[in-house]
């Protein structure tokens, strides 16, 4: 009952083609027992879905799992649709299997973290809390 | 705050989004929209989804969604999902099966964590549901999950309550939960394309007629008649509707039926009857937390926690305890005693 209490709403879902939702499952799971409200998208989302869902339900942060080797095209235009709705502001991170030539591209598309698959549940928990409260 | 309103009564997403935001965390914030809001409110006609998990639920929402986008109605939807008791937490996972509404400007979907919080669901979805409503969707549907006291709280929030029963779960009477008959105005059985789906029917069915003799009144209305169309008194037949969600099978019908109860609900006065129940219900549940709020803010923490170690005792009773702390919430009654 008191004021002002604001649990993390974190959005988790998978542009792409591929077809393989375990790991983003996995982190779903992990954030809501920390104590969070996931909204879980599913499989094959377009940017524009997923940037609509990120705006309806007012999330603080947007997780990406990108198996297909897409992300780069996905990423930019996730970013594109969060800057004309006026929502640059909502962090993204983004998991899955992502060369490390590619990191110093998506930072400067302004992502905010980039999970490997070695990355623990702890570790992305962590980062994406530190994330929503400094917003 | 003020500019927030204005673009929430332009059915501007971004905003009715943060708005619900707001509300859903600050009692003071829910204040200030539902004060602002409310004459613009009472235009919608809330339909609630109920149902065991996996029954289909979402997936009608989807279908039903876009039946009444064939129509041209605008759609707002709240799809609600239990928080976790130990973490707060909650995994929401509705919106998957609703992927057919993207990219349509008439749509709106909500996620909402249940949160515990002390009046339940209707506490939780009351917020969201005005300012849906006062953003001008003539339709809002919201899902629940059907267990205890939240099928109950949905019932008593919207108009018309669709119970969703699926076929596999054992065919007889004794399987369906006990009082589906007083929360229900519509009942589906979804999934019609599995077998035993006649069975399921015929079992609802059987028990409607059962309830015939001794129909039982539910917000001033007979619940179950024998036969088709309206009896004497013109009482509300609750309609049982086979579906398959996934395949959009049985949704016109289903459309029709939520349509003839809304007919129903205004022509025979149930309408206001049921907003007046509501808003009692929500008076109530209101007066209680101010209470308790007030409590919390007259008596000093030690002199609430001296009570309970008190009460824990058996140095003083329960209703000692609590007449003593009430005489702090009224003046006048302690004066006059
Ligand atoms: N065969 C069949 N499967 C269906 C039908 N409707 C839904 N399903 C399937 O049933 C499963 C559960 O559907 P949902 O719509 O998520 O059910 P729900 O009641 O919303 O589930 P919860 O929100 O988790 O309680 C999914 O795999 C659906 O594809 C139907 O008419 N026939
Ligand atoms: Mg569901």
């Amino acid at each position: 009952m008191t004021e002002e209490q604001r649990t993390p709403r974190i959005l988790i879902g998978k542009p792409g083609l591929d077809g393989h939702d375990r790991g983003a499952k996995v982190v779903a799971r992990a954030l809501r027992d920390a104590g969070m409200e996931v909204i879980y998208t599913g499989l094959r989302q377009t940017p524009e879905m997923i940037v609509e869902a990120a705006l309806q339900e007012d999330v603080d942060a947007i997780g990406l799992s990108i198996l297909s080797g897409a992300h780069l095209p996905l990423t930019e235009r996730v970013m594109a649709l969060l800057r004309e709705n006026d929502m640059a502001d909502v962090p993204v991170f983004l998991g899955g299997i992502i060369p490390a030539d590619d990191l110093p591209a998506l930072e400067a598309l302004g992502v905010t973290g980039v999970f490997g698959p070695g990355a623990s549940t702890e570790e992305i928990v962590a980062l994406v809390r530190g994330a929503v409260e400094r917003g | 705050m003020d500019d927030l309103l204005l673009q929430v009564r332009q059915g501007r997403p971004r905003a009715i989004a943060r708005l619900i935001t707001l509300v859903e965390n600050s009692e003071t914030a829910a204040e200030t929209a539902v004060t602002a809001l409310y004459s613009a409110t009472g235009q919608a006609h809330i339909i609630g989804i109920t149902g065991p998990p996996g029954s289909g639920k979402s997936t009608l929402v989807n279908e039903l969604a876009k039946e009444f986008r064939r129509q041209d109605r605008r759609v707002a939807i709240i799809a609600v999902d239990p928080s976790s008791p130990f973490t707060g937490g909650a995994l929401l996972g509705d919106r998957v099966r609703m992927r057919d509404l993207a990219g349509d400007t008439g749509i709106f979907i909500r996620s909402m964590a249940s949160r515990g919080s002390l009046g339940g669901l209707a506490e939780a979805t009351a917020g969201a549901v005005k300012i849906l409503d006062a953003a001008g969707f003539p339709v809002i549907l919201v899902e629940t999950v059907g267990a205890g006291q939240a099928e109950v709280d949905i019932a008593n929030a919207a108009h018309t309550t669709l119970v969703i029963e699926a076929p596999g779960m054992g065919d007889d009477i004794q399987t369906f939960k006990a009082g589906i008959l007083e929360i229900a105005d519509i009942l589906v059985v979804n999934k019609a394309d599995r077998p035993g789906a006649d069975r399921t029917i015929q079992a609802l069915e059987l028990m409607l007629h059962m309830g015939e003799g001794s129909a039982t009144r539910h917000h001033g209305r007979l619940l179950s008649t024998p036969d088709n169309g309206p009896t004497a008194d013109g009482a509300w037949q609750i309609p049982v509707q086979a579906t398959t969600a996934t395949q959009g099978k049985g949704i016109p019908e289903l459309v029709v039926d939520i349509q003839r109860h809304y007919a129903y609900l205004q022509a025979s006065g149930v309408w206001l009857e049921r907003e007046k129940e509501r808003s009692r219900r929500e008076l109530e549940r209101l007066l209680q937390a101010r209470l308790l709020r007030q409590l919390q803010v007259t008596v000093a923490p030690d002199r609430r926690e001296a009570l309970v170690t008190a009460v824990a005792a058996r140095e003083m009773d329960p209703y000692t305890a609590v007449t003593e702390l009430f005489a702090h919430l009224s003046p006048s009654k302690q004066a006059g005693a």
